[in-house]
């Protein structure tokens, strides 16, 4: 039996009258990867910050392994230790080096020695391709590697599972593919992803199970293969011709 | 008496104090106004001598407190013979010191209009000077509102200073009934108070206007 | 000339009294920055109750109503609450609550201009509040305020001079003494003192702009806010 790493159960989320997430539910094994596809929009973002509580969700309950993260007494902050976030916008603090980014989590709330954190920061950012820029500032830096620097400060924290929102959706088209390839090989490596993307090449490549979201419920969820080439859904076909024509990747 | 009853009995003659107030910030905006505009034209449009003599008056105005420069007008020109009223030499030394801070805000105004108008308007043969009165200062004074809320409502509270050279607005008036009733801290309670309402009621009636005045769109 | 001799002479009591100035605008700031760090930081991240009923009526009250009038509620205050504290003191506390009111602005203005995607990668990796705040937030904002607090020094130095009206021995009040002593010419120690808070100024705001240059993030820039009303920004 797959460990089940994540799981979501009936999540429910409104934005005053708007409702955006109406009733979710489903689970990530261990090194599997899941890929959330879907119009702009549809909650898709406002999932994955349920999950690791930035926006609570009014209504339904999330596990992480067997911790509970919605149960009211569980301390969210360990929670989201072991779970990393890769923002569109990247999210780099800008006042702090390469090196500094990916460091100041473990020192501050893993409170791991500073030799000992310097040590598995620098392995993770060798790991993304950027230990030669560790004394770099995110402003000195192109996207692509802003990401990809965020991507190794997620990775610091040894996460069990790692929420990608949306990680290419604001880099210049040729910048795209070095981050999609860390990100395919963290898959390959073993690491628990959820991913937001347009990316259908990604998609079909990489995930062992893609979820077609729109006006915050599941639509139709399955393995690669059956939802791009033998969907049940007539929206799915066609969300996924129209989406594939754009982005690449074949029909 | 209970405070009330204080303030109650004491508001007539503050409201006169508030009067003269009123008064000395508008003659001291009139003044500023009058003395912002050109020092503003000669950073922006004037040769190297007029620069730098306006950048003087500027940077010394605004580098030093204004109570010392009312001090020097009040308490210094008579030592050089010249004796001016309190009321005298406060609105024109708030008024001098308004017209640096102006100066600066209007500077500011007319650099924000883009340099494509000026090119335009010389380009259907305007020379500098229509250039800048049909063209610039139009922009120049909506685009400068905002700061000019600003100072009108510094100078609202500036005015106070003017107690100081023992000009009669309000402060003066506070202090004379202090010392009748010797509840000092109550009466300048009471005139906290009217300042309170008074830039209060200044500030939402400039906001309405400047929402009035907003060129669409900058 | 006899006159210059004269300032010569005063020179010592203009010195005290700079230091005065100096100490005084050293003790308002440093209130100010306390203060209006915390308020800021409430007005961005505290609850509703707090803003409303304790943040924004302090703001109002100490920005609406002017340094003089503090400055003597604070001084006739203190007899009146039978609490005893020197001009010295009730200068501090008045000017120094003022500057916060103001020195908020400045700080909630760099924090809200930092973008809420900080403070998010900061919650995402697990870090609390505090933290989220002493390591990402305030450092960015604190490099962001340099700028609107180089003119809140200008400002603080020069209003220092008020606290002559409650009797704290300053720089004009020195000016004021020697022009009483020596009947001397009271334009020349005036325009002495008016020159000596000059200087004050203008090395304040080198020294300020060497601050900003040192502690410069590498290619950010601030955004600027054109949506406020009037009542908030004076």
């Amino acid at each position: 039996m797959p460990n089940v790493i994540l799981q979501v159960e009936d999540i429910h989320k409104n934005y005053g009258k708007l409702s955006v997430l109406k009733g979710i539910s489903f689970q990530v094994n261990q090194g599997e990867t899941t890929v959330i596809i879907g119009p702009s929009g549809t909650g898709k973002s406002t999932l994955l910050t349920c999950i690791n509580q930035l926006t609570p969700p009014d209504q339904g309950r999330i596990w992480l392994e067997k911790k509970e993260i919605t149960h009211p007494d569980t301390d969210i902050n360990i929670i989201r230790s072991s779970i990393g976030m890769v923002f569109q916008h990247f999210n780099l603090f800008t006042h702090l080096s390469v090196l500094d980014n990916v460091r100041l989590g473990l020192l501050v709330v893993k409170k791991i020695p500073r030799n000992e954190a310097t040590e598995m920061s620098m392995e993770k950012l060798n790991q993304v391709g950027l230990g030669d820029k560790i004394n770099a500032y995110p402003a000195e830096l192109s996207g692509g590697q802003q990401q990809r620097v965020s991507i190794a400060r997620a990775l610091a924290m040894n996460p069990k599972l790692i929420l990608f929102d949306e990680p290419t959706s604001a880099l210049d088209p040729e910048l795209i593919g070095e981050v999609l390839n860390v990100m395919t090989k963290l898959a390959e490596n073993g690491m628990t992803m959820l991913v937001v993307s347009h990316e259908m090449g990604f998609a079909r490549a990489v995930a062992n199970d893609i979820i077609f979201m729109e006006k915050g419920v599941i639509v139709e969820e399955g393995k690669p293969d059956v939802m791009f080439q033998h969907s049940e859904n007539p929206r799915t076909q066609e969300f996924l011709h129209k989406i594939t024509e754009l982005y690449g990747g074949k029909a | 008496m209970s405070f009330l009853t204080l303030a109650w009995e004491i508001l007539p003659k503050l409201l006169q104090g508030t009067i003269v107030t009123i008064e000395l910030t508008l003659i001291a905006i009139l003044i500023g106004f009058f003395i912002g505009i050109p020092v503003a034209m000669g950073r922006v449009y004037g040769n190297k001598f007029i620069y730098v003599l306006c950048t003087f008056f500027v940077e010394i105005i605004r580098g030093t407190p204004l109570l010392t420069q009312l001090f020097i007008l009040y308490f210094g020109l008579p030592s050089v013979g010249i004796m001016l009223s309190p009321f005298t030499a406060a609105y024109i030394g708030i008024g001098i010191n308004s017209g640096a801070y102006q100066a600066e805000y209007f500077r500011g105004a007319i650099q924000s209009v883009k340099r494509e108008q000026l090119i335009a308007a010389y380009s259907i043969g305007m020379n500098q000077m229509q250039a800048i009165r049909h063209i610039i200062l139009p922009q120049m004074l909506r685009l400068v509102i905002p700061s000019w809320s600003n100072e009108l409502i510094y100078l609202v509270k500036y005015s106070s200073m003017a107690y100081m050279i023992q000009a009669p607005e309000i402060m003066s008036q506070g202090r004379a009934i202090a010392s009748r009733t010797y509840r000092t801290f109550e009466v300048f309670i009471v005139i906290a108070l009217i300042y309170l309402v008074l830039v209060s009621i200044l500030s939402k009636f400039l906001d309405r206007i400047e929402r009035k005045v907003r060129i669409p769109g900058l | 000339m006899d006159q210059l001799n004269l300032v010569w002479q005063g020179l010592p009591s203009l010195l005290s009294g700079t230091l005065v100035t100096i100490i005084l605008t050293i003790y308002f700031l440093a209130l100010g920055f306390l203060l209006g760090l915390l308020l800021a930081l409430g007005r961005v991240y505290g609850s509703r109750f707090l803003q409303l009923l304790v943040i924004r009526p302090f703001e109002r009250f100490f920005r609406a109503v002017p340094a003089l009038v503090l400055l003597f509620l604070f001084y006739f205050g203190s007899s009146f609450f039978r609490v005893d504290i020197s001009a010295f003191m009730a200068a501090v506390l008045a000017m120094g609550l003022r500057s916060a009111a103001y020195q908020s602005e400045i700080f909630r203005g760099a924090i809200q201009s930092i973008g809420e995607g900080q403070m998010r990668a900061a919650r995402s990796i697990g870090m609390n509040m505090l933290q989220s705040i002493r390591y990402v937030i305030l450092p960015q904002a604190l490099r962001l305020s340099i700028p609107p607090w180089t003119n809140e020094y200008a400002v603080v130095l020069k209003d220092s001079s008020l606290a002559y009206a409650v009797g704290v021995t300053e720089l004009l009040r020195q000016g004021r003494y020697i022009v009483a002593r020596t009947f001397g010419n009271a334009l020349l120690i005036y325009t002495v003192c008016a020159l000596i808070y000059f200087m004050l100024v203008f090395v304040g705001n080198q020294f300020l702009r060497i601050l900003e240059e040192k502690y410069k993030i590498p290619g950010y820039e601030i955004k600027t806010r054109k949506d406020q009303t009037v009542l908030e920004r004076i």
